[in-house]
C-alpha cells in the first residue's frame, strides 16, 4: 500500500491496543466486566476469550457498514451490531461451557455495555477499513486478555492460594498457606488494579 | 417467584447489595466524573432517576411483550435499546421544560446510556425473577446505593487532591480504585444484615 499519507502500520495498530492505548491499564475502559468476574484466572481469561470475539466481529462489521450509517444514528447501530454477536457468545457459551457460563453470569450479557468496545467502533471502527479495524480488534481484545487473566491470576493465588488455568491446576501454594480471602471478595478486586494501574503509570515513567 | 418483602430489598440494593462496590457495575462514569463531589451527586440523580424509570419499563416490556411471543432471546437488545430511548426521552423533554434542571443533569445525561449499572439492574431483574412492585424498589435502591457510591468517593477525592503529598503513580484513578476498594470493604459489614441472593 503506497499511501501518502503518514498512517500507522498493521503492527503499530497491533501494538498499540496491548502497550501504549491498553484499553484498562491506560484509556480506563471496560473495568466492570474486568474487576468482576476476575476472581479465579480460568474465569478471566473466558471472559477475555469472550470480549475479543465480540470486540473482532463488531469491529470488523461496524468498518464494513461504515459508509452505510448515518452519523446521526451510528451509537444505537453500533449497540445493536454489539448486542447481536453477545447474544451468539451467550449462546454458544451457554452450550459448550455450562461450568463457565454459570460462573460469569450476568457479566456475558452486559459486554454489550462494555464501554471498550462501543468506544472502538466509535473511535476506531467508524474511520478507518476493515483489515485496520480487525487488527485494532484483535490489539485491544489481547491487551484487555493480558490485564484480565493477570489480575485473575494474582486474586486467586492470593486469596485461593492456586493458579487455575484452561480448568488446570498450575500452581498450588499447598496446605501451609492461608488464604486471604479478602482477594477473592470485591474489595480486592478494586485494591489489586489501583496498585497495578500504579506500577504501570509507575514503569512507563521510567521507560 | 422471588418472595423478598419490597423494604429490605430497597435497603439491601443500597448497602448490602450496592451495585457498584459488590457487583462493579457502572465504574467507567464513576472513574470519569468523580473529581468533585458537585458533579459526582449531579450524576448520581441522573442514575437514580433513569435506573428506577427503566427497571420499570423493562419489567413490563419483558413479562408482557417477550415473554408470551418467546422472545427472550431478544431482551438484551430490547432492554438497551429501551434505555437510550428513554434517556434521549429524558433529555429532550428536560431541555425543553425545566431547562434551570438542565443546565445540572444536561451533560451527564447521554453518559448513562452506556452506564452498565442501568443494564445489570434490568438483568438481575429478570434473572431473580421480581414482581413489578420489586423490580421498581430495587431500580430505585440499585440507583441509590450508585449515587450514594460515588458522591462519597467524590467527596474523598476533593479532600485528597486539596491537601495534596501524594505520590506520582498512585493519582487519578489508582487512588480511586485503591478508596473505593475501601469503601467496599467498610460496606462488606453491612452483610451481616440482610442477604439477598
Amino acid at each position: 500500500m503506497a499511501r501518502v499519507k503518514r498512517e500507522k502500520t498493521l503492527g503499530q495498530i497491533f501494538m498499540n491496543g496491548i502497550v501504549e492505548e491498553n484499553p484498562i491499564l491506560v484509556l480506563m475502559i471496560g473495568l466492570c466486566p474486568l474487576l468482576a468476574v476476575s476472581g479465579t484466572a480460568n474465569d478471566a481469561f473466558g471472559m477475555g476469550v469472550a470480549t475479543i470475539f465480540v470486540l473482532v466481529c463488531s469491529n470488523l462489521l461496524v468498518s464494513l457498514v461504515r459508509n452505510f450509517i448515518p452519523p446521526q444514528i451510528r451509537i444505537p447501530i453500533f449497540i445493536v451490531i454489539i448486542s447481536s454477536f453477545v447474544t451468539v457468545v451467550d449462546l454458544t457459551m451457554h452450550g459448550f461451557q455450562p461450568e463457565l457460563y454459570k460462573n460469569l453470569g450476568i457479566f456475558v450479557p452486559l459486554i454489550v455495555v462494555n464501554c471498550m468496545i462501543l468506544g472502538r467502533s466509535e473511535a476506531f471502527a467508524f474511520r478507518h477499513g476493515p483489515v485496520r479495524a480487525l487488527v485494532d480488534g484483535l490489539g485491544m481484545g489481547i491487551g484487555f486478555i493480558l490485564v484480565i487473566t493477570t489480575l485473575g491470576a494474582i486474586r486467586e493465588i492470593l486469596g485461593n492460594g492456586t493458579i487455575t488455568l484452561f480448568n488446570t491446576e498450575l500452581l498450588n501454594l499447598g496446605e501451609n498457606y492461608k488464604p486471604a480471602l479478602l482477594f477473592i471478595m470485591p474489595p480486592g478486586g478494586f485494591l489489586t488494579i489501583g496498585f497495578l494501574m500504579a506500577l504501570k503509570k509507575k514503569l512507563s515513567k521510567a521507560a | 417467584m422471588n418472595s423478598i418483602d419490597p423494604g429490605t430489598l430497597f435497603f439491601a440494593a443500597i448497602f448490602t447489595n450496592n451495585i457498584l462496590l459488590t457487583n462493579f457495575l457502572g465504574l467507567c462514569p464513576y472513574l470519569a466524573i468523580s473529581r468533585d463531589l458537585r458533579s459526582a451527586s449531579g450524576l448520581g440523580v441522573a442514575v437514580v432517576f433513569v435506573m428506577s424509570c427503566t427497571a420499570v419499563l423493562n419489567h413490563l416490556i419483558y413479562h408482557h411483550i417477550l415473554v408470551p411471543y418467546d422472545l427472550e432471546h431478544f431482551r438484551y437488545i430490547v432492554f438497551i435499546i429501551v434505555i437510550a430511548s428513554f434517556v434521549q426521552l429524558v433529555e429532550m423533554t428536560v431541555e425543553r421544560y425545566f431547562p434551570a434542571l438542565y443546565m445540572v443533569l444536561g451533560i451527564f445525561l447521554p453518559l448513562i446510556t452506556v452506564n452498565c449499572a442501568i443494564l445489570g439492574a434490568s438483568l438481575f431483574m429478570v434473572i431473580r425473577e421480581y414482581t413489578l412492585v420489586q423490580a421498581a424498589v430495587y431500580g430505585a435502591g440499585s440507583g441509590i446505593g450508585w449515587m450514594l457510591a460515588i458522591s462519597l468517593v467524590g467527596a474523598i477525592r476533593e479532600k485528597i487532591e486539596k491537601s495534596g503529598g501524594l505520590p506520582k503513580g498512585l493519582e487519578g484513578p489508582a487512588i480511586t480504585l485503591i478508596i473505593t476498594g475501601m469503601l467496599s470493604l467498610a460496606f462488606i459489614a453491612f452483610s451481616g444484615m440482610i442477604q439477598i441472593q
